[in-house]
């Protein structure tokens, strides 16, 4: 005897079924929200022991680590944007932060693959970067890519990368200048890192010697995401100038006319400014009502970078 | 509906017969070993562990049950040629497939049933002699009967997983059909990072691909109230009866393609 349903029947009767089985995991989910998923847990925490429990598996074990990896620092990273207001940093040696795991997800992905060149760049952006955008802690990015170095000693992108966190985020400049020389005597080197070690010495953290520094990454860089980082670098180093230029052109106002009104309408008709003034992201720049001219907090250029010798060199 | 009961009976007997029970004898074996070991071991936390370990073992060997037993109830029938007699009777396919789902909870139920009589024997016997001051420093009692919800809901995923592996079975071989059993298990315990999967990834379209795979995936993960069964927390009724009546729609779903899928196969 065989008979069988009709497929539109099966189809509808199927769809009706899963419809009733969602909703009522919608509703139980509503009722009783699951908890987050907390992958703050790391249960094996060295990096050897791990590659000899993956054997022949340890590049595929790299890669979930990777993926980890990437998945922990974004999802934090967007928790903490998703905060009102910029969060304080964690203090140094506090046993728990937003990002306390990632060096170790890192060390053990690095360790499963050494030669995991991603992992070692991408991973010392992730711990250099200001907290909330990263970690904050340049010692542990210098400290991946002096393993990088180790495994790899002809890999002068570690070295370029190590030159970076100490002048961007260290603002360590003769110690960055050490590192740019270093990679420029690697065979294969770009031919514009000599010069910007030359550059970092004589003129260390000023804007002019930080915008070169990007333009030759942003130019000579085959990496998607550093050519990115590069061209971000870029912009803020133009808020820079456009800050002090407006802040110029305010004080000049403020001195002749007071500050009674102040407001960028009073500054245009003025003709201080010929419109109102944004961003190169296109974001307006924000006058606080002590005629201070900052970002807007809507800003994706947010936070700037700290200005260490900001007397030396001011390009407008 | 005599149909269906009588092939649900025959495939309950078939598994009583396959000595599908024996893993009974195991299970008493590693709850009554453990728990002297553990009493050996563990400082007050005894109690805890055999809850933990037998609700693990519970699940894992119910799990094998569902997904092994699940996977032949139909190919046994085609292998042994039985299927032709099956069906030349006044039968309709639909009616076997229903028959044998239940034959196999049946088994399941029976299995269940006695794992915790004895995992409650255990437990009365870590509890005999304790005393009752000492006792007040567990989490809950030995003898909680908020352990049957978790059992409960343990039953409940096993029928879905039997209701998985005997879809598989109507389409695929027997060893396709269990990797495939499991690899949804696995899938289905981890739903909730896919659920997530908004908070790690920009793009939207991932996003939705992820939502739509994580509400057409059976969650399994909703079944598992172990850990706060055993620190003594009540699971509420309304939770369980949601998590029932998504397995009671989800395994409705799964029979219905199973006997749609089963009464196109051609056996000629």
């Amino acid at each position: 005897m065989k008979r069988s349903l009709p497929v539109v029947v099966v189809v509808v009767l199927c769809g009706v079924l899963l419809t009733g089985a969602d909703a009522l995991q919608l509703a139980r989910e509503r009722a009783y929200p699951p908890a987050e998923v907390d992958d703050s847990a790391l249960y094996l925490t060295s990096g050897r022991t791990l590659r000899r429990l993956t054997v022949s598996l340890n590049a595929l074990a790299a890669d979930v680590y990777w993926i980890r990896t990437l998945q922990y620092y974004g999802g934090a990273k967007r928790r903490l944007a998703g905060l009102a207001g910029v969060p304080e940093p964690p203090p140094l040696l506090a046993a728990a932060s937003d990002y306390d795991q990632l060096y170790p997800l890192l060390d053990i992905t690095t360790s499963l693959d050494p030669r995991f060149s991603v992992a070692y760049r991408f991973g010392a952006v992730f711990l250099a970067e200001a907290y909330p955008s990263g970690q904050g802690r340049p010692d542990l990015a210098l400290r991946l890519l002096e393993k990088g170095i180790r495994e790899q000693p002809d890999k002068w992108e570690y070295m370029e990368d190590a030159g970076f966190v100490h002048y961007w985020f260290e603002h360590n400049y003769s110690e960055a200048a050490r590192w740019f020389e270093r990679a420029s005597e690697v065979p294969g080197a770009p031919n514009w890192l000599k010069p910007l070690a030359a550059t970092t010495v004589a003129q260390g953290g000023d804007r002019r010697s930080s915008r070169v520094m990007w333009q030759a990454i942003l130019e000579s860089s085959t990496e998607e995401w550093l050519r990115k980082s590069a061209e971000h670098r870029l912009l803020q180093l133009r808020a820079l100038d456009d800050l002090d230029a407006l802040q110029r052109g305010v004080d000049s106002y403020v001195r002749q006319n007071g500050s009674d009104g102040l407001g960028w309408p009073a500054l245009v008709r003025a003709r201080v400014f010929p419109g109102l003034p944004v961003d190169p992201t296109g974001v307006p720049y924000e006058l606080t009502p002590d005629a201070r001219v900052q970002l807007s907090p809507r800003s994706p250029l947010l936070p700037l970078p700290t200005e260490p010798a900001k007397a030396v060199g001011t390009v407008s | 509906m005599k149909a269906i009961g009588d092939i649900a009976i025959n495939a309950f007997r078939e598994s009583v017969r396959d000595k599908v029970l024996y893993n009974l004898v195991l299970f008493a074996v590693l709850m009554m070993g453990a728990s002297y070991l553990i009493g050996q071991l563990t400082a007050g936390q005894d109690v805890k562990i055999i809850k933990d370990l037998g609700l693990a073992a519970t699940t894992i060997f119910g799990l094998f049950i569902a997904v092994f037993i699940g996977i032949g109830l139909v190919s046994k029938e085609v292998e042994r040629r039985s299927i032709y007699s099956l069906l030349s009777k006044p039968i309709h396919r639909y009616h076997l497939i229903v028959g044998k789902y239940l034959g196999l909870s049946l088994t399941l139920l029976v299995n269940v049933t006695i794992m915790t009589v004895a995992l409650y024997a255990v437990l009365f016997y870590m509890q005999w002699g304790v005393d009752p001051i000492a006792q007040r420093a567990w989490d809950a009692p030995a003898l909680d009967p908020r352990i049957l919800q978790a059992i409960g809901l343990i039953f409940v995923e096993l029928m879905l997983v039997t209701g998985i592996a005997l879809f598989f079975s109507t389409f695929s071989t027997p060893l396709l059909s269990a990797a495939l059993t499991f690899g949804l298990v696995i899938v289905g315990h981890f739903s909730s990072d896919l659920r997530d999967f908004q908070d790690v990834v920009e793009s939207s379209v991932a996003q939705w691909i992820a939502r739509g795979i994580y509400w057409v995936l059976p969650n399994l993960a909703q079944f598992d109230v172990k850990a706060q069964v055993v620190h003594g927390q009540t699971v509420p009724a309304p939770y369980i009866a949601m998590a029932v009546g998504y397995a009671a729609l989800y395994v409705a779903m799964l029979l219905v393609i199973a006997g749609f899928v089963f009464s196109r196969r051609d056996f000629k």
